[in-house]
């Protein structure tokens, strides 16, 4: 915690902040958090809830955003708002906030396309800057990316994003191939999604040497922005001024041509940041405050962001957003793009191809609907875990380092060849994983998201879980660029529910042949001396705010991070759903392929981990042998 | 608490119905205000630029990008055929030729000598948008379009795919729970709108397609048999602009649904009248539903005109259940207990206590599992 006191905050309003005020206006619901300094910490102290109301009838954000200031008015007794917005700064009668603060992604987001010279350097670049900044990348433009000219143009003329970033070419180098690029989009003519008589913004971050072209050629007919180039060398990649020119366009191009966001913005002296670029801002935060590599997911009905912080200083910071993985809009798309098959590996049940089909369109068509059944909610959740899968694969093959690098070898590395372009991202390095979103922030018992998670992207080595309590990074993102110690301090307190640690070694074995032994002492002096046998799980209560020093022994061929069969000495930490050995074997993860068998696994997981109601899921078995 | 809104699919005999009509780029508006529109009436007229397209003269002559000026026989501004070279490389005194043609009719844009590429931009392309319904004109936008009004019936399906089209009802269910099948279908119905019951089989859609209808209405459809009609998968809920010349609504879901009776002897009614169709299913931000319009059509039960607005779910309400384990069922709301519930998954949640219409029974739903089947 210590460390996030000492960041220093992007702005600075000049005064002591006491109270705060957060509203997050996502596609669906607009929800407002009210945070007060009480004996000398911040802490959450309500929320409220509303639906949004960008689209007709009421086409005016604030509506929906003073519905739910106004349910946290009615929470706590106090007024916020007047007739002209919030009230700033709090007043002598206790009215107000000292400062308000918002994040958005109604009305679609932003989106945006890039283009690049080379598909896997400059254009992947531009691609990096857009997600991190928030937007949705709706297509990558490059010259090698195997369209021929006329079909990128079609792409181009057809899309209309709210901008597009423009990349290629370090500076000082050739300047053809970015113009060509610039030619391409000069004919296409694009049009801005909003504002019909509008020019769409073009942000140049490419060759310098290329700046006078790009305004001769796209100075006219685009609203056309510069800034520094983003790979000004071939070594180093500086996304910094696209990422401020990319928020400073959407302020000024998306926000005020959508419903109400003017007023909006008359609220607040800090700009309105995108919804998914405020929770990459938290989850860099969290990643210094607790000195860990992080990956965070959010799962949403449309789409799925998966955000990781990684590196030896925590350097990394990669979002990628996977617009058409989600769970009730975009649910369809998952079954299309994982298959049948990968979501039926997940129910412990017999269900006919059909059925499962119709109740995966039936919920994309009325997206707002919950599982009744346990059998819906299960079905539910192995969806989930194929979306998370998906949207984590993606991440993995963006959370990469920078590709066209030449990279020194020492004679060590002949035998590994992980060259440049390789993920980020090591599982056995990760420290932790928070999820967020409807399916795991909200599942009826925290350990179904805790072996969501660890069935999606199967951790290795010691990790720990946790979940959004009520999805408030958000809020918390922008938080911290005015106050960063109390962002943290609500995070750490309010918005983090633990749900424990996991234990998953690396490496695979027979059923049943050794695979991790547990020491250690529980808080209530229970001994426990166990061993896990591999294709097991186990669950060990551990409540949230607790932890025990453990002794974690693999057996000879797997690895928790210190080495093959070394054990450790290791401080494990509590949560709603305890401690968690993870025995099913890492690379590969061990689920049988024959129906029936790994029917009878799911079956022994789920009952080793307490993860449904007994009597129901007994009943669900046995109906559907 | 007692009360509590659960938007649903509007079904409404008589109702003012708004749409608006709106180019994609800025252009003419070709009506006026208080005109009266037929469903093919243009309204509005845009030109959109032509498609551009890239000829790399540098490397076809073979010349640096920045000399191609000189072997250029066109420059910017010049119109240009098909096959016309734009640009010539000789030497030798002739012998060697070499042009660079243009494939195909557009005026040059823009000679690069950065890219050494020429840029040939086709002839505009006209744009019009037709009323799509019939109406009057109630407001222009200028140069953008124009908001058509009409006052009729109103239909929303749940799910929908192909575009705007119209045709004449044709109501062949026997019942709410019938089978559309290929049987069904008949040459005499090319260019009508077929009304089915519970379910629309693969096979009727097919023929459907064949014998050129025009729209297919069903409670249901099965999912692989919707894969097969359009040849593809759909995998994000945003449809409307499938390449099909019959367009598809169903009102209740996938899978064999009972039409509601409501939307069922809506449609039984419209036998024969001229209604303006649209499949185009928008479930993300600003939800869009598929919709069926019969402009003129007249309320035959007293006080269905002025039942627009839902009063929200109450005890009464008639519903439909859109989630298991009671999918598809129509019931009248008993009650709506204020606290929250444990439901079988242990989530806690608001639920209400609904009568099925078909057996009398009263169970218990999520309040977020039900639809007002709204009038």
């Amino acid at each position: 915690m210590a460390e996030a006191q000492h960041q220093q905050p992007k702005y600075d309003l000049g005064r002591e902040i006491k109270s705060i005020l957060a509203t997050d206006c996502g596609s669906t619901t607009t929800k407002a958090i009210l945070i007060e300094k009480v004996e000398g910490e911040y802490r959450l102290i309500v929320r409220g809830e509303a639906p949004t109301t960008v689209e007709k009838p009421f086409e005016d954000v604030t509506a929906g955003a003073r519905n739910a200031i106004r349910e946290a008015e009615e929470l706590t007794g106090k007024t916020f708002l007047t007739d002209t917005g919030v009230i700033t700064p709090r007043q002598a009668d206790g009215s107000g906030v000292d400062i308000f603060l918002s994040t958005s992604s109604a009305g679609g987001g932003l989106q945006m396309m890039v283009a690049g010279v080379v598909k896997t350097m400059t254009a992947e670049s531009a691609q990096r800057a857009a997600l991190g900044a928030g937007a949705i990348v709706m297509d990558v433009i490059s010259i090698d990316d195997g369209r021929r000219p006329h079909e990128k143009i079609q792409r181009i003329r057809h899309l209309r994003p709210d901008m597009i970033l423009l990349s290629g070419g370090i500076d000082g180098g050739t300047v053809t191939h970015v113009a060509q690029i610039a030619e391409l989009i000069s004919a296409a003519e694009p049009k801005p999604r909003l504002g019909i008589g509008f020019k769409l913004p073009v942000i140049f971050a490419g060759n310098k040497q290329a700046r006078t072209y790009m305004q001769e050629i796209l100075g006219q007919k685009t609203d056309l922005r510069i800034v520094d180039n983003l790979r000004p060398v071939l070594e180093r990649e500086v996304l910094g001024p696209a990422r401020e020119e990319i928020h400073n366009l959407f302020m000024e191009h998306v926000m005020a041509q959508a419903p109400g966001y003017n007023k909006l913005m008359q609220w607040t002296p800090i700009p309105i940041m995108p919804t998914p670029g405020a929770v990459g801002l938290c989850m860099q935060t969290t990643a210094k405050t607790y000195n860990m590599h992080v990956i965070g997911v959010d799962i949403g009905g449309a789409t799925t962001d998966i955000f990781s912080v990684v590196g030896d200083e925590l350097e990394f910071f990669n979002r990628t957003v996977s617009a058409n993985l989600g769970m009730s809009y975009s649910v369809s798309n998952v079954l299309l793009e994982a298959g049948v098959a990968n979501i039926m590996r997940w129910v412990p049940f017999n269900i006919a191809e059909e059925d499962l089909r119709n109740r995966i369109r039936n919920k994309m068509i009325r997206p707002t609907t919950i599982p009744q059944t346990l059998e819906d909610l299960i079905i539910e959740q192995a969806i989930s875990r194929e979306a998370l899968r998906l949207a984590f694969l993606h991440h993995k093959s963006l959370a990469v380092g920078l590709r066209g690098v030449q990279k020194q070898r020492s004679i060590g590395d002949v035998f590994e060849q992980s060259g440049s372009g390789d993920t980020l991202i090591d599982m056995m390095k990760l420290g932790m994983l928070v999820g967020s979103g409807g399916v795991l922030s909200h599942a009826p018992r925290r350990v179904q998201s805790a072996l969501m998670m660890l069935d999606a992207f199967q951790p290795e080595g010691i990790t720990l879980l946790a979940v959004d309590s009520i999805f408030m990074m958000p809020q918390l993102g922008v938080l911290s660029t005015v106050h960063p110690q109390a962002s943290m301090e609500v995070f750490d307190k309010d918005c983090l529910i633990r749900l424990g640690t996991a234990i998953a070694p690396l490496g695979t074995a027979r059923q049943g042949e050794p695979c991790v032994h547990i020491k250690m002492t529980m808080p209530d002096g229970t001994q426990v001396d166990e061993q896990v046998p591999f294709g097991k799980m186990k669950r060990f209560d551990l409540p949230e705010g607790q932890s025990v020093d453990a002794s974690v022994g693999p057996a000879r061929g797997f690895d928790i991070g210190h080495g093959r069969g070394r054990s450790a000495k290791i401080t494990l930490e509590g949560g709603v759903a305890g401690i968690i050995v993870d025995s099913r074997g890492r690379q590969p993860f061990g689920l049988p392929e024959d129906p029936m068998k790994r029917i009878e696994k799911l079956i022994e997981w789920i009952r080793a981990l307490d993860a449904y109601p007994q009597e129901a899921f007994q009943r669900i078995v046995e109906s559907r042998q | 608490m007692a009360h509590a809104y659960t938007p649903g699919l509007r079904v409404t005999e008589e109702t003012l119905i708004e749409k608006v009509r709106r180019l994609p780029l800025l252009g003419e508006v070709l009506v006026k205000k208080g005109d009266i529109v037929k469903p093919d009436t243009v309204v509005a007229r845009t030109e959109l630029p032509g498609e551009p397209h890239t000829v790399n003269v540098a490397n076809i002559l073979g010349v640096e990008p920045e000399d191609i000026e000189h072997f250029m026989v066109k420059k910017q501004g010049d119109t240009v055929k098909p096959g016309e070279a734009i640009a010539r490389y000789r030497a030798f005194f002739g012998l060697i030729n070499r042009p660079a043609p243009s494939k195909v009719a557009g005026v040059i844009e823009l000679v690069s000598l950065v890219t050494g590429q020429v840029t040939i931009r086709e002839p505009n392309i006209p744009v019009e948008i037709d009323a799509y319904i019939r109406g009057t004109v109630k407001e222009v936008l200028p140069r953008e379009g124009v908001i058509v009004e009409c006052k009729g019936a109103f239909i929303q399906g749940i799910f929908g795919v192909g575009g705007e089209r119209t045709g004449i009802i044709k109501f062949v269910a026997e019942s709410p729970e019938s089978v559309l099948d290929a049987a069904d279908i008949k040459p005499e119905h090319r260019g009508l709108i077929v009304v089915g019951g519970a379910l629309v089989t693969g096979a009727a859609l097919k023929k459907a397609a064949e014998y050129g209808l025009a729209g297919v209405v069903a409670g249901g459809i099965i999912d692989k048999d919707l894969v097969e009609f359009l040849g593809y998968d759909i995998g994000v809920a945003i449809t409307g602009h499938e390449d099909i010349n019959t367009t598809l609504i169903v009102t209740e879901g996938f899978g064999k649904i009972t039409m509601a009776h409501k939307t069922y002897d809506l449609l039984k009614e419209l036998d024969g009248e001229l209604v303006s169709l649209n499949g185009a299913t928008q479930i993300r931000a600003g939800v869009m539903r598929p919709e069926l319009i019969a402009p003129e059509h007249k309320a035959r039960h007293a006080g269905e005109a002025a039942a627009v607005v839902s009063e929200g779910l109450v005890a009464g309400t008639p519903i439909r259940i859109i989630r298991e384990p009671y999918f598809g069922m129509l019931a009248d709301v008993v009650d709506l207990p204020p606290e929250l519930q444990i439901i079988e998954t242990e989530a806690k949640v608001r639920i209400l206590r609904a009568k099925l219409v078909r057996t009398g029974e009263v169970v218990t739903i999520p309040r977020a599992n039900v639809e007002i089947i709204e009038g």
